[in-house]
């Protein structure tokens, strides 16, 4: 089995979230960058189909020099080949279109992305790949076992979840439950020194497929101070969340 | 500008309070810019009530193969109607199953799309719109570049905006195929209100200091009739499932009311819940980061402050119906 995990190289859940250039660009400037959640927990699934039932991984993403150190650690976790697509991508089309490009001139069985990155949070990636490819897509992906060319997955859908039946060449949007946070995998000496030497392709593109613009970034405005209510007043916080929150 | 709404239905066939939202929204893009809205559903039994959200023509499809939801005949049924009334904008809500389906169809109709959106478009010659990103510690000012635009819209960012008007409701009949993913069964619980549909959420930490303690987060969520949700340390310990955990790799939360108890706020989980309108926060610790974010704050134990407010809820509730 042939598996691409599409990469998204995101900020640290941790950091502080800035502009810079008149609040036209996220400010990177002391922001750690890690394997976007949603893409390590399908990562971690693939390296599970590789040590079972020996499955190749490739690595995927779609941006500047800057991002290799993110696919290096996709590497040293456990992912065999890493591609990057030399672009720094204005939208989820391009992203999307670059790699469905990929994808129709390296045949995979299956695709694993991301349900969402939590920087840009688009959403959108893995679908515009399934149309793009023409490929069965799963999104929010919670379960997934194959054997032979069928696939028995999950879904999550509002308040439960959904068991879905289908075959490869497939497509998911994958979170948590595909594999649980304590399988997530820490790269160990001897996985780093390995990743120095494995394959990571530079793939060139001139053409530019964006369909939308950011132009401006704003943070919220800061909040007001709390309310404090007694312990022992809990009459004064429904009066407040009645009368003057409207919230109940 | 012509537009198309996707309507969705629950499982039993009503609309959903997210295709009042996306008709409410489109509704007003048409009252100031003129053209009309159309909007399509599946198998509604009250199509018609969204005549009261301004929605010009109602397309409703009775067909029972398209009661499970499935992605190509989804995307491929909207895009026929987009392409017939000739629109330029579809609007979907930001439901899982609109999600899934929004990046098909924007490479189908070949549109511009963007999701979590939370402000109307602009009418300047170059369209733009205001989208929450940075998991909502920031907004992004998005332009549209194609001539046909897919806009998912953040839910409660518009609210329900009644404008009633005299709709025309046609029925209509698609040629479906056979769906590539075959539903095999569906796992829902039946009687609890769900995180993405509800008014209100209360959630538990790790204050609660087990599992054996969440019938006071049930109890406080029964009382308000909302739904019940978790901290991430909660279901990484088992106590809760995966599908409560709210926060930054969780579920995002835009409820009206958000009571966290027992919660410190860590910045992955306020970022998840910072959309919600009004946050409540119990905990004996003064100094927690939630404090930092909510609205009102009770320092308290838990165990003493919540069973208070259960009983004092229901005398509120018996009061004011």
């Amino acid at each position: 089995m042939k598996i691409l995990v599409c990469i998204s190289h995101v900020p640290d859940t941790t950091s502080k979230i800035n502009f810079s250039e008149n609040n036209s660009k996220f400010d990177k400037a002391g922001v750690q960058f890690v394997i976007n959640p949603n893409d390590e927990f399908g990562l971690t699934r693939a390296i599970w189909f590789k040590e079972k039932n020996n499955a190749t991984i490739d690595v995927i993403n779609v941006g500047l020099q800057d991002t290799e150190t993110t696919l290096r650690k996709a590497l040293a976790i456990g992912a065999d080949k890493a591609i990057r697509i030399n672009h720094d991508p204005k939208d989820g089309l391009s992203v999307a279109k670059f790699i469905s490009n990929y994808i129709n001139e390296n045949n995979y069985d299956l695709i694993i992305a991301g349900r969402e990155s939590i920087d840009y949070n688009g959403g959108m990636v893995p679908g515009m790949i399934s149309a793009l490819t023409n490929i069965n897509f799963i999104d929010k992906c919670i379960a997934l076992n194959i054997s032979g060319n069928s696939v028995e997955a999950a879904r999550e859908i509002e308040g439960g979840k959904e068991n879905i039946s289908t075959n490869l060449p497939l497509i998911i949007g994958g979170q948590k439950g595909l594999v649980e946070e304590s399988d997530l995998r820490i790269p160990n000496m001897r996985g780093i020194m390995m990743a120095r030497k494995k394959e990571l392709v530079v793939v060139e593109v001139s053409e530019d497929p964006s369909a939308t613009h950011s132009k401006s970034f704003e943070k919220p405005q800061p909040k007001g101070e709390v309310t404090l209510v007694a312990a022992d007043d809990i009459e004064k916080l429904i009066h407040l969340l009645h009368n003057e929150a409207k919230a109940l | 500008m012509e537009i198309l709404i996707f309507a969705e239905t629950d499982d039993k066939g009503n609309l959903k309070k997210d295709a009042y939202e996306i008709a409410s929204y489109a509704s007003k893009i048409s009252t100031e810019n003129g053209g009309s809205v159309n909007a399509l559903c599946f198998n509604a039994s009250n199509a018609e009530s969204l005549s009261d959200y301004g929605v010009n023509k109602i397309i409703n499809s009775k067909n029972e193969e398209l009661k499970n939801f499935d992605a190509g005949n989804y995307s491929k049924c909207i895009t026929e109607v987009f392409n017939n009334e000739k629109c330029n904008l579809l609007v979907l809500s930001s439901s899982s199953n609109s999600k899934h389906i929004g990046g098909v169809l924007s490479v189908l109709i070949d549109a511009s799309y963007v999701t979590n959106v939370i402000s109307k478009p602009s009418d300047s010659e170059k369209m733009t719109v205001v989208r929450n990103t940075f998991t909502n510690k920031a907004f992004e000012t998005v332009e549209i570049i194609k001539n046909k635009t897919i806009l998912a819209i953040s839910k409660n960012s518009f609210g329900l905006k009644e404008n009633p008007v005299n709709s025309e409701v046609v029925e209509i009949n698609f040629n479906i195929s056979e769906s590539r993913n075959k539903v095999k069964s569906i796992d829902r619980a039946t009687n609890k209100v769900t995180i993405a549909d509800a008014d209100i959420v209360v959630s538990g930490g790790r204050g609660l200091k087990g599992p054996e303690n969440w019938h006071l987060i049930e109890e406080l969520a029964e009382v308000l009739g909302g739904a019940t949700a978790c901290s991430k340390p909660v279901s990484d310990l088992g106590w809760r499932p995966h599908s409560e955990h709210v926060g930054q790799t969780g579920k995002p939360v835009s409820s009206n009311l958000y009571i966290a108890i027992g919660i410190s706020g860590a910045i992955q989980h306020l970022a998840g819940v910072n959309s919600s309108k009004v946050k409540v926060v119990i905990n004996t610790d003064p100094e927690a980061p939630f404090f930092k974010a909510a609205d009102y704050g009770i320092v308290g134990d838990a165990f003493e402050v919540v069973p208070k407010l259960i009983d004092k809820l229901k005398e509120f509730k018996a009061a004011n119906g």
